[in-house]
């Protein structure tokens, strides 16, 4: 009876399935990849760069409709990550390539790293509005603030300070923003501290902004677009490097002063740019610098002051025909 | 006296029987009226919010910088060949799999193990579905940051809670029925596609559904995978490409983005109006969701009727 049994069971349940599935990957491999007539640009990467980035696309569709450029944003680090396995052309960064970034590229081949800066960003220190004992911060007073086992109470960052404990909000970790203060706040002044995790992290700078417009002992960090829009109703801190109070602004951070100001990036291969007129890369770039000082006011940031611009036209000037 | 006593202690017992019985039925009524308000409350906020935004603009326009001209229209075409490819992939899989567990297979330890395995792979969160899809489809494969990547990968995801639905459907079959059929000399196969699988299909679709429901609103697995955000194209194959095999493959390999990632998009977008576009787009596809749960209630009724 079993024999009978065993000899009747059909053995091929999900056949059709299996080789649906096989073939339809089979296909998937061998067929070539439909971009538009002039070709496809993926960039990925920050999402402090990718209002920027979008918003250049968009103005470029406009113009070079036989173009796909698609953009997202993973994070800076995410961001290279896909770059540097050649899923990318062009890579959005709120912070300069890390040493480990451009290894791991080399191995894949890929050591014809170009950067280009496109704008400036300022990054912006707030304080809920209510709290009227912190105007201005020094550099090593942030870093008492979120160093690991650094204060938890106001007064231990400064004596005239409130007996209040501090609550924190800052961005993920997989964010340029994020290695950018830690670089700049927490290992340039001490090497072996580390960024504290006991707070509120978020890779959203909107539930950042609300965490500290709700929270009387907070204090946080992001970007100074979003400090114009989501985080109006917060204060900004001024920051002293040594040479007295600067408080973030456009002026501030195109004439450098303001202490926090960084470039934002983004990067290519000088290979895609040698491929012009085949590749849509080095067009793009080039829209890219030529409208930059217009669409980075637009969407919130501050453009390049012109001899920096210039610098960056003339690293893909030797690519022009 | 003693009497009296008594009578007071079994009063008392029976008061606090039909005491806990109230207060259990105000709690359980308390958890569903929380529930709902909460759902009604979000519902309400959404549409307060959305509906202004919404017009044929906002479905056949491509993303912008202008919260007032971005649209929804390449998002809505990569769900909905997204959605394609997850389906004709997970569901034969996903159900030949649960039949063969249930009607087929040995019941053997190795079993005990898998069966386990796969209550705990439909548990696992999908950020991980997205790193694995991200090194066989898209790097290991091949694929690229395609359609077909992002649709095995939601395949991958909703597959096993697939198969324990419908296995839970296949076993409520009586076994009755296929004893009856076996009985009579049918085969194994002949017992379950006609007597099993018909019982089971309104378990197994609604089960089906609720998957496809998690796939249709995920994000981080396909943000993982390379989904972008601005494109300005429509995902997928066109119109034309059906007659073309080729060019519908083609089709399938282009770069997407979807739905829940235009609303993550949005709703962490520094300008507040962005916020209203997000609104709308949770009404899209709270729609499409409405519309699928409705298509699988109709297929359920017609299977219970034959």
């Amino acid at each position: 009876m079993r024999e009978v049994e065993r000899l009747l069971r059909p053995s091929r349940v999900s056949a059709p399935a299996v080789v649906l599935l096989l073939a339809l990957a089979a296909l998937a491999a061998v067929a070539c990849d439909d971009s538009g007539e002039g070709g496809e640009i993926d960039i990925d990467g920050s999402s402090t760069v990718y209002p920027i980035t979008a918003a250049v696309a968009e103005e470029f569709d406009a113009v070079a409709g036989d173009v796909r450029v698609n953009v997202g944003f993973s994070g800076t680090g995410g961001g290279f990550e896909a770059f540097c396995a050649g899923e990318t052309q062009i890579s959005d960064a709120s912070r300069p390539i890390r040493q480990d970034e451009i290894d791991a590229c080399a191995q894949n081949g890929i050591d014809d790293i170009l950067e280009i800066e496109v704008a400036l960003d300022a990054l912006t220190v707030m304080v809920h509005p209510d709290n009227d004992f912190v105007d201005c911060l020094t550099i090593e007073q942030l870093h008492e603030i979120f160093r690991t086992d650094g204060a938890d109470n106001w007064s231990e960052v400064d004596a005239n300070f409130s007996d209040r404990s501090i609550a924190l909000y800052f961005p993920g970790t997989d964010s340029g923003t994020f290695d950018y203060f830690v670089e700049t706040i927490i290992k340039d002044v001490d090497e072996a501290a580390f960024h504290r995790g006991d707070g509120t992290a978020s890779e959203d700078d909107n539930v950042l902004a609300q965490g500290i417009g709700g929270d009387n002992d907070s204090i946080g960090y992001f970007g100074f677009a979003y400090f114009q829009d989501a985080g109006q109703s917060l204060k900004a801190v001024s920051i002293d490097a040594g040479e007295g109070c600067i408080a973030p602004s456009f002026e501030s951070a195109l004439d450098g002063s303001y202490p926090l100001s960084r470039p934002l990036f983004i990067y290519t291969r000088e290979l895609f740019l040698a491929e012009h007129p085949e590749n849509p890369v080095l067009r793009f770039v080039e829209f890219y610098l030529d409208n930059a000082t217009v669409l980075v006011a637009e969407v919130g940031y501050v453009s390049l002051p012109a001899d920096i611009l210039q610098a960056q036209k003339d690293k893909i000037a030797p690519f022009l025909p | 006296m003693a009497n009296q006593s008594i009578r007071l202690r079994a009063g008392g017992a029976v008061a606090r029987r039909q005491l806990v019985s109230r207060a259990s039925r105000y709690f359980f009524l308390g958890a569903t009226v929380l529930g709902v308000s909460i759902l009604l409350f979000l519902g309400y906020e959404t549409i307060v919010t959305g509906a202004s935004r919404l017009s044929l603009d906002f479905l056949t326009n491509y993303p912008s910088r202008f919260a007032e001209k971005a649209g929804l229209r390449p998002a809505m075409f990569g769900t909905f060949w997204l959605m394609l490819i997850t389906i004709f992939t997970s569901i034969p899989i996903a159900i030949g799999t649960a039949i063969w567990i249930e009607e087929f297979a040995p019941r053997n330890r190795l079993m005990t193990i898998v069966k386990i395995n796969l209550a705990n792979l439909a548990g696992v969160p999908s950020i991980i579905y997205g790193i694995l899809g991200l090194t066989i489809f898209v790097r290991f494969a091949g694929m690229d940051r395609s359609l077909l990547a992002g649709g095995f990968t939601l395949a991958l995801m909703i597959i096993p809670m697939t198969v324990i639905a419908s296995q839970e459907a296949i076993r409520q079959v009586p076994p009755s029925l296929r004893d009856g059929a076996l009985a009579l000399g049918a085969t194994r196969w002949q017992a379950v596609r006609y007597n099993v699988l018909p019982n089971a299909i309104p378990g197994i679709m609604t089960g089906t559904i609720l998957s496809i429901s998690r796939a249709i609103g995920e994000t981080a697995a396909l943000l993982m995978i390379g989904g972008f955000t601005f494109i300005r194209f429509d995902p997928g194959p066109n119109l034309v490409d059906f007659a073309d095999p080729a060019a519908f493959l083609a089709g399938l390999n282009e770069s997407f983005t979807v739905i829940p990632i235009q609303i993550y998009a949005w709703s962490i977008d520094s300008r507040r109006e962005f916020q209203a576009n997000a609104a709308a787009a949770i009404i899209v596809l709270m729609v499409g969701v409405m519309a699928l749960n409705l298509l699988a209630a109709v297929i359920r009724e017609r299977f219970r009727r034959n």
